[in-house]
């Protein structure tokens, strides 16, 4: 250990709920994307499914709103070190699209793409079982663009650049394939528990 | 399969050079060389790293620091010097107040004092010198911009750079010694008298996209999130294409 002369930090609380590295940004909402917030109305926002997929399958706003709604109240972590404890977001689970579109059984991975053309992969794993919703309500009002509004991805148990924003589409694969960031050296899964920040980790 | 994705849309960008998986995972330590005050809020440090594997302008890194009981608070600072090969790296941080990390810089580090850095992370904000660049930057935002201009002058490079600086006062504009031609300055509270007082426009952009280069700017945008969303719309309403756009938002 590399101990930082008169470095003490702030008071530590324990059982904190933050994972190792991470710091409460308390009531603050960090944006970070790497490109310019598009002007994304929900009349123009689709959803699409597709890869290996019995039926590929394309949703438009009143179309995805009339699957049954799910919320998601809990933390969310963001690679940056900041944490976000008691967050509550709207949407509708992502096991209702995929139970539409069907997966076939060699399906092991998907690629995350959003109406910017930013692109996050991820084990299907991760986005099945009530783990991922995509999400268009936060604290019971609607998403703000800058946070990913009209509808974002929302896989709120790994690194917060994987809940892609502005999501337009998932591409159903059988091998795993790296997106923007993870192009970029970061972490091809993102588990904030195990740390897995860059490539390596 | 062996189909490869390619999104629907142009993405925002590819990233610029590839990063090093292995740099990227690995603590080093580093000593701080130097502290320079730039104005009351900003001081450079000068690190030394010996294992440094070098950097372009406009990566950042991970730094970390750890107390006795073994609490680490990380935090992500830009490189604000060019590359060289000194085994020196330099970065400037603004002192925020009750900042945990950037709080032990201003009133706890001396030289000789050792800290933690993992990186060069991240290749999309990279400059390496190749395409006419359009900087624009807000309070500490001009850091990994700073490595940009003093590259393309310690190489004498003729592709054309501007920098677009936004600072709330002449005293709280840092490197401001440093400038050239290349930069414009901003002031949002006070400013030298002649010079007008108020946030960047439409009037600044302008100019700089009326004079495209061969082959268009790339621009580079950094700062706080409010900034870089200002800043960014400024861009795509005075003509910028979105995907020759980056954004580097410091929260
Ligand atoms: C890619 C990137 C590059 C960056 N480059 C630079 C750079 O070049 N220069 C630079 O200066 N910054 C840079 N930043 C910002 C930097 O990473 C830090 O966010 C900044 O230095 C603040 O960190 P801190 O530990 O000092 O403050 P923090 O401790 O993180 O506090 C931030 C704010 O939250 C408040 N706060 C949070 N928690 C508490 C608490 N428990 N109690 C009281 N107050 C609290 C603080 O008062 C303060 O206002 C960059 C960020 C990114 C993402």
């Amino acid at each position: 250990m590399n101990v930082t002369r008169g470095f003490t930090g702030r008071p530590r609380v324990q059982n904190s709920g933050l994972p190792p590295g991470q710091y409460d940004a308390g009531d603050d909402w960090p944006v970070l994307s790497a490109e310019v917030t598009p002007d994304l109305t929900p009349g123009e926002w689709t959803f699409r499914v597709d890869g290996l997929v019995e039926e590929p399958r394309t949703w438009n706003w009143d179309e995805a709103h009339a699957l049954p709604g799910s919320v998601y109240a809990g933390d969310i972590h963001c690679v940056t070190s900041w944490s976000k404890f008691g967050v509550r977001f709207g949407g509708v689970s992502l096991d209702a699209f995929l139970s539409v579109v069907r997966p076939h059984a060699s399906a092991t991975h998907a690629v995350a793409y959003s109406h910017t053309g930013y692109t996050t992969n991820l084990p299907l794993a991760d986005l099945t079982g009530g783990r991922a919703w995509i999400a268009w309500e936060y604290d019971g009002q609607p998403l703000a663009p800058e946070h990913g509004g009209p509808a974002r991805l929302l896989v709120p148990h790994l690194y917060f650049w994987k809940s892609a924003k502005w999501i337009a589409g998932l591409r159903i694969l059988d091998h795993d394939e790296p997106g923007f960031w993870e192009q970029n050296g970061y972490h091809a899964r993102g588990n904030p528990w195990e740390e897995q920040r860059y490539s390596g980790d | 399969m062996t189909e490869t994705f390619t999104p629907p849309t142009r993405f925002a960008v590819p990233g610029r050079i590839a990063v090093s998986n292995q740099t990227a995972a690995v603590w080093q330590s580093a000593t701080i060389t130097e502290i320079r005050r730039e104005t009351p809020h900003a001081s450079t440090v000068r690190l030394a790293v010996p294992a440094w594997a070098g950097h372009l302008p406009g990566q950042h890194l991970m730094l970390r620091l750890t107390a006795e009981d073994g609490y680490a608070a990380q935090r992500h600072y830009s490189i604000a010097s060019a590359p060289d090969d000194s085994g020196h790296i330099e970065l400037t941080l603004d002192h925020v107040e009750g900042g945990e990390v950037s709080g032990w810089f201003h009133t706890v580090a001396r030289p000789g004092d050792r800290v933690e850095v993992r990186g060069p992370v991240s290749g999309f904000f990279a400059w390496p010198g190749d395409r006419p660049a359009l900087l624009i930057g807000a309070g500490s935002g001009v850091v990994p911009l700073m490595s940009m201009v003093r590259h393309h002058r310690a190489h004498g490079l003729d592709v054309p750079l501007r920098l677009l600086v936004s600072a709330r006062s002449p005293q709280e504009l840092i490197y401001a010694r440093e400038y050239g031609a290349e930069t414009t300055p901003v002031f949002t509270r006070s400013a030298p008298e002649g010079v007008p007082v108020g946030r960047m426009a439409a009037a600044h952009v302008a100019p700089l996209l009326a004079e495209q280069p061969n082959g268009g700017w790339e621009a580079y945008v950094c700062g706080s999130n409010g900034f870089a969303e200002h800043a960014s719309r400024l861009l795509v309403e005075a003509g910028q294409p979105v995907d020759r756009i980056r954004i580097e938002r410091f929260g």
